[in-house]
């Protein structure tokens, strides 16, 4: 990506990317009709995709089309219909696992990545008979997904949880685990994000995978900030299960992701009883199905699967590199704007270095004021901005970083600089806003 | 519905002033409410003298519409009757309720008129009650332990505590 003055002032023109660079969203954006609104009479600048992301249009019609033609239930529906949508709800799973570089049958559907992480605590929890002394490793940057289901477990089986702190420039703090022997021969399972989803940190899963195997655990990853935006090979990756959602990578939501190494996903008990996900059943006891069927207990997400299948398919035929490449180079933009609008700090890595593209700031008024993340919001709104305030699911994160709560801003391969300009202009007349109120007596 | 509305100067001028903000003694209960969704917390405390509401003392985070809400709630029922309090109170929360359709009573609301803009931006709405919602919660933990103050009570208060705000 092209090298740049992080230090250059005022918009595109001081910025050395050549235009050409941020090529993608004018190729893409035709295909996401919500783009093209208005909203509080701006034109749209949607910025919130690091909380879901726009649907392409062949996804919404690939879904339709299903629903509309080929809708049965699949796995048991034996007619024409049934076969169709056994097929349809299949290959969505065949186009998932080709995505990330894994074997079909190792791709588990589940309701979205909290479900996917809560099985994963729940049928490790049991497999590995987790008990006193025995010890789980999360972080405090951890969304609540991947911190309840690990305390909850922690909970039931009297095992500890432990986690990673993180330093001052929002990185995995890996010289203090290292100090503390965090990761130990009493680590059982290690489930980190691959990429925040408030600082837009990178973590270096690949090296972290190795340190939990060296002592026997097992190693989750959330990798719901992470599959939208890189491009996934499981098999070079080191972790044994993937958690991801289908709503963050363009598809619908009502569906997650649990990738597991076959070899692990064998080995595991069910998470939920029901239908499909059994082998035989008697009243003194049942067997169960093979894996992925195993975790997959009722009727599935049948459409959303298609629809899932359909998303991956745009994001390959875009190409994840040139995806990657874009959230590198508008997140870049996008800091260097940011550090420009006075009393705006970047929480997190100020550059775009093993960072992904969620960026989340304060605000502070002229007069020293911290301006709330719901009022960034509601001023931002007013100029069509959409940015998520609030602590964004990720407490202990802010309670680590001192403040109560923060404004994010995320970028998808739809975004464009302008829309980033149009951010900053909207943060300027925010701090406006929001000085000059002495707050005297009345 | 413009945002200009919302943010009445009355609003921002609570938000910063803050009347009634800190922690004090005495004070017969103390509570903590907070917004889920965001964050915003609050620690509150109710001193009651009698059947009246002497003081209402907190510590709060939270956003200008919670922060300002809750300096107006102060003004609001500090030196009348836990009666008169929940009274306006329910004034309040019919107006913030009405998505905007509404005739305050400034009488009544005095400053918490200016949240009838709020009252449009549903997912607002509840910032501006994390004050209340509180007092009512202390308020009603305050008469349990105070038996003079519960001897005055109000039949509205024998119903149960809601533990937290609405969602």
């Amino acid at each position: 990506m092209p090298d740049f003055d992080p230090t250059a002032a005022d918009g595109l023109g001081a910025f050395e990317a050549p235009p050409a660079a941020f090529a993608l969203p004018g190729v893409v954006r035709g295909d996401f009709p919500v783009l093209g609104r208005h909203v509080n009479g701006h034109p749209l600048a949607y910025l919130d995709s690091a909380n879901t992301s726009q649907k392409p249009r062949s996804v919404v019609e690939e879904m339709s089309d299903h629903l509309l033609l080929h809708n049965a239930n699949v796995a048991r529906a034996m007619h024409t219909l049934g076969a169709e949508a056994s097929a349809a709800f299949e290959a969505g799973r065949a186009k998932v696992a080709a995505f990330i570089g894994a074997r079909t049958e190792e791709v588990v559907f589940t309701k979205n990545a909290s479900e996917a992480l809560n099985l994963a605590a729940h049928t490790l929890g049991d497999h590995l008979r987790l008990g006193p002394g025995d010890e789980v490793v999360v972080s405090v940057m951890e969304h609540h997904s991947n911190i309840v289901p690990w305390q909850l477990l922690c909970q039931r089986t009297g095992a500890t949880l432990r986690w990673f702190d993180i330093t001052d420039d929002g990185r995995l703090d890996l010289a203090a685990a290292e100090e503390d022997s965090l990761i130990s021969e009493r680590t059982k399972v290690v489930s980190l994000t691959w990429v925040s989803n408030v600082l837009g940190t990178v973590n270096p899963i690949p090296e972290l995978a190795a340190r939990a195997h060296a002592v026997g655990a097992v190693m989750v990853v959330d990798g719901s900030q992470a599959v939208p935006q890189m491009p996934v090979d499981v098999t070079t990756l080191g972790a044994d299960l993937l958690a991801f959602t289908s709503h963050k990578m363009l598809g619908p939501t009502g569906l997650g992701v649990l990738w597991g190494r076959y070899d692990l996903l064998e080995e595991l008990p069910p998470f939920l009883g029901g239908g499909e996900m059994i082998e035989v059943v008697r009243m003194e006891g049942s067997t169960f199905a093979r894996p992925p069927a195993r975790f997959e207990a009722g009727t599935p997400a049948i459409a959303e699967a298609v629809g899932l299948g359909a998303a991956v398919e745009y994001l390959t035929m875009v190409g994840m590199e040139r995806v990657a490449a874009h959230e590198q180079l508008i997140t870049a933009y996008a800091l260097q704007q940011l550090q420009q609008v006075e009393g705006l700090r970047v929480l997190g890595p100020t550059e775009a270095v093993d960072r992904g593209g969620a960026i989340s700031f304060t605000l502070t008024s002229d007069d020293g004021f911290d301006i709330h993340p719901h009022d960034v919001m509601q001023i931002l709104d007013s100029r069509g901005v959409a940015v998520r305030g609030g602590h964004h699911c990720a407490r202990p994160l802010h309670q680590r970083l001192g403040i109560q709560a923060s404004s994010r801003a995320s970028a998808y391969l739809y975004t464009t600089p302008d829309e980033v300009d149009r951010l900053v202009e909207a943060l300027d007349h925010t701090r406006t806003f929001f000085s000059g109120h002495s707050g005297g007596k009345r | 519905m413009s945002v200009e509305s919302m943010y009445q100067e009355i609003i921002l001028d609570h938000y910063k002033a803050r009347h009634g903000s800190g922690l004090r003694d005495p004070y017969e209960a103390e509570v903590t409410h907070v917004n889920p969704s965001c964050g915003d917390e609050i620690l509150l405390r109710v001193h009651l003298d009698g059947d009246t509401v002497a003081d209402v003392s907190y510590d709060a985070v939270g956003c200008s519409i919670s922060q300002a809400a809750t300096s107006v709630m102060h003004d609001l029922v500090v030196g009348r009757t836990v009666e008169e309090g929940l009274s306006t109170m329910g004034a309040f929360q019919a107006m913030m309720h009405s998505q905007g359709n509404h005739e305050p009573d400034e009488d009544v609301l005095e400053d918490g008129v200016a949240f009838l803009g709020v009252a449009q931006f549903p997912a607002r709405v509840k910032c501006a009650l994390l004050g209340w919602s509180a007092w009512k919660d202390a308020v009603a933990q305050a008469l349990t332990t105070t038996p003079a103050a519960a001897a005055a009570d109000d039949t509205r208060m024998a119903e149960p505590v809601e533990a937290k705000e609405e969602k």
